[in-house]
């Protein structure tokens, strides 16, 4: 079955569309990254899909069912952590958790799991106002996954998160995803839909522009692959000569950087004139996908 | 079911923990009100019952022969001195020691007061002028052909207490009613906690009724708390069917609700919510006769007050908490309230929208 079908999506603000025909098909199981620079329309695009906002055009079924009229059924199995936390005020940690909880019909005890998975149990009786932003982000996570649903999105789940926060969110999530868990995120961090995604889309201006696997994404790209040889290895002559090398850049700090389509034979050899010491090689990334699709302008 | 009545006691919960923790929503609902009432029903009251002082100078033949039955009137009203320098005395008036000094000359009686004490100038004047007419009428050997009593319409022991407490207790249920309401939409609102609520399996009847109750039992406490000091502290004499005003409170509260709903529904901000609340009750209160009796104001201001919800729970709460009326007197303004919450209600649905954009 499909966890997310939505065919034709539309939604539009006065002249500016926000979200343009956008097709989405989501197995279930998947994990899913939504990819794309600011206002591309990713977060539009997820609260259409959750039933959080009314396409102006499309259809979307979820889980098999229709997402409008709000269903409570469905929505019982679906888990969303929306991009600005939102909390009820003045409630500590445990409390906000045991709230949402209850919503669910949820009981207390697997609510306070959640706290520990999310490594909020030093703060179960701070005040949601006084967290820090990380943490927040947090419990909103925790209060999004405390109902163990089906199908979970995530909206930016790790941007205000410190480089362990990010790392264990990585294995909570996987670990959810592996349990059969479908999950759908957005992310900038690019590195993250590597690790993490089965498929990436990448939107820009309402659209999505590319929906593949980050590898094959990368593939596609075929882009020259960058070898730096430490300063003082190789001149830039002998370099030219090099089998397989097509370009030749200076970099003043790391060396010189031989750019190729064909890395292997330039590496051996490289490996034959024993210049390999401190040699590194970039192949194409998801970020240079990215950036070839995207451009390099801000957005508004 | 039992899985709506626990998001329902949650939601309930979590608002009454946050409306407890958050000290200027108690305070402004509870404290102040309540501040209020001890100022009216401690300082003002007190006025009433302090007597009159009297300094008599020389001989005062219309009071010393008074018959026994109306002297004791007059030794209610008067606190008695006597003194023989006439001067000293009308010092002693023009410092505030006493209030008025009395001397006959002659078949004439002559009262020095200060007029800066007008309650007690009114009551010296009116006083002896009865004592004076009723002296000339002894006299002249006929008896007297008209009579006036007057009774007040109320219960006799309607003090000032009795007129405060169900105005200000309206008052503190209209504001802490529909300031709840207001903020609560408003910063739910601006704390995307409404759309996060949209997402769970929880209608929007539930999340309403988790309100709704929270209020209620706020304005249920505010009404024992307001009628406990009252009675304990400054001797508040309930009337027969005060209990009719348990379903007024009730009705009010959601009449007020509505009223916040409709503020937090026009407004963009928490503040603007709030201050907007509070644009529509305070103005309210005082037209409504919470803080004074609307008896002496101008027959249009009378008939304007009649459009506003609070005169009528005023008047109903007035009505079954002290003067003395039967249950059946509450049905009117109960239809009163439960039909501007309708419409108010209504208004504010239309205008209402999950989102601040
Ligand atoms: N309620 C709204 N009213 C008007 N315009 C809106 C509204 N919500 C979003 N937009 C516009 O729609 C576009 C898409 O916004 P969206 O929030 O979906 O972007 P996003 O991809 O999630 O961006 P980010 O990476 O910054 O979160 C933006 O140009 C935004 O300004
Ligand atoms: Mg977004």
């Amino acid at each position: 079955m499909t966890a997310i079908l939505a065919r034709g999506l539309i939604k539009t603000y006065g002249d500016l569309t926000a979200v343009d025909h956008v097709d989405l098909e989501v197995g279930e199981g998947e994990f899913v990254g939504v990819l794309g620079p600011n206002g591309a329309g990713k977060t539009t695009l997820l609260e259409m899909i959750e039933g959080l906002r009314r396409p102006d055009g499309g259809e979307v079924r979820v889980l098999g069912e229709a997402v409008w009229p709000r269903n409570g059924g469905l929505q019982a199995r679906i888990g969303v952590q929306l991009q600005a936390s939102s909390f009820f005020e003045r409630l500590t940690v445990r409390e906000q958790i045991h709230t949402f909880a209850s919503l669910y019909g949820v009981g207390r005890a697997p609510a306070d799991e959640w706290l520990e998975r999310v490594g909020l149990v030093d703060k179960i009786s701070t005040r949601v106002e006084d967290l820090s932003g990380g943490q927040a982000q947090r419990l909103s996570i925790a209060c999004a996954l405390v109902h163990d649903p089906e199908l979970v999105f995530l909206d930016e789940p790790t941007s205000a998160l410190d480089p362990q926060a990010r790392r264990n969110l990585w294995d909570l999530l996987s670990s959810i995803n592996d349990a059969g868990r479908t999950v759908v995120l957005t992310t900038h961090h690019m590195d993250e839909a590597e690790a993490l995604c089965d498929r990436v889309a990448v939107m820009d201006r309402g659209r999505v522009l590319v929906l593949d696997t980050p590898a094959s994404l990368v593939r596609g790209l075929d882009a020259p692959a960058r070898i730096t040889v430490a300063p003082g290895v190789l001149d830039h002559a002998a370099a030219l000569e090099l089998p397989g090398v097509a370009e030749v850049e200076h970099d003043d700090l790391d060396g010189i950087v031989l750019v190729t389509r064909d890395p292997s034979t330039v590496l051996a050899e490289l490996a034959t004139s024993r210049r390999l010491d401190g040699v590194r090689v970039q192949t194409g990334t998801l970020e240079d996908v990215f950036l070839s699709l995207t451009g390099r302008e801000y957005r508004a | 079911m039992s899985y709506h009545r626990s998001a329902f006691w949650a939601l309930s919960v979590a608002i009454l923990r946050g409306f407890l923790r958050d000290k200027a929503s108690v305070f402004f609902a509870v404290i102040f009100p309540l501040m209020f009432l001890v100022l009216f029903g401690g300082l003002f009251s007190s006025q009433d019952q302090s007597k009159v002082d009297l300094v008599q100078v020389g001989d005062v033949a219309l009071v010393d022969e008074l018959p026994d039955g109306a002297r004791e009137a007059f030794e209610d009203t008067f606190e008695v001195t006597r003194s023989d320098d006439l001067a000293a005395a009308i010092e002693e008036v023009r410092k505030g020691d006493a209030d008025v000094v009395l001397e006959q000359r002659g078949d004439e009686l002559i009262a020095h007061y200060t007029q800066t004490e007008q309650v007690k100038a009114a009551i010296t004047q009116g006083t002896l002028r009865a004592l004076v007419d009723g002296t000339n009428v002894a006299l002249s050997g006929e008896p007297p052909r008209f009579s006036l009593s007057s009774a007040a319409v109320e219960d006799d022991s309607l003090t000032t207490i009795q007129f405060v407490t169900p105005g200000l207790l309206g008052w503190a249920i209209a504001m802490s009613a529909a300031f709840g309401a207001a903020a609560t939409l408003q910063g739910w609102r601006q704390s995307k906690l409404l759309r996060r609520l949209q997402l769970a399996p929880v209608g929007t009847g539930t999340v309403v009724a988790a309100r709704i109750a929270v209020t209620l039992t706020i304005a249920l406490v505010q009404l024992a708390v307001f009628v406990g000091l009252a009675a304990a502290a400054f001797g508040l004499q309930l009337t027969g069917s005060w209990w009719m005003s348990l379903p007024l409170v009730v009705v009010g509260t959601l009449c007020f609700m509505a009223v916040g709903l409709f503020a937090g529904a026009v407004a963009k901000t928490v503040e603007g919510a709030v201050n907007l609340a509070n644009f529509l009750v305070l103005p309210m209160a005082f037209l409504s006769g919470s803080f004074f009796p609307l008896d002496g104001a101008p027959t249009w201001l009378q008939r304007f007050s009649d459009l506003l919800p609070l005169k009528h729970l005023n008047e109903g709460m007035l009505d079954v908490m002290v003067r003395g009326q039967g249950p059946g007197s509450a049905v009117v303004p109960l239809l009163i309230l439960a039909a501007f919450a309708v419409v108010i209600t209504a208004l504010a649905a239309k205008l209402f929208r999950w989102d601040t954009t």
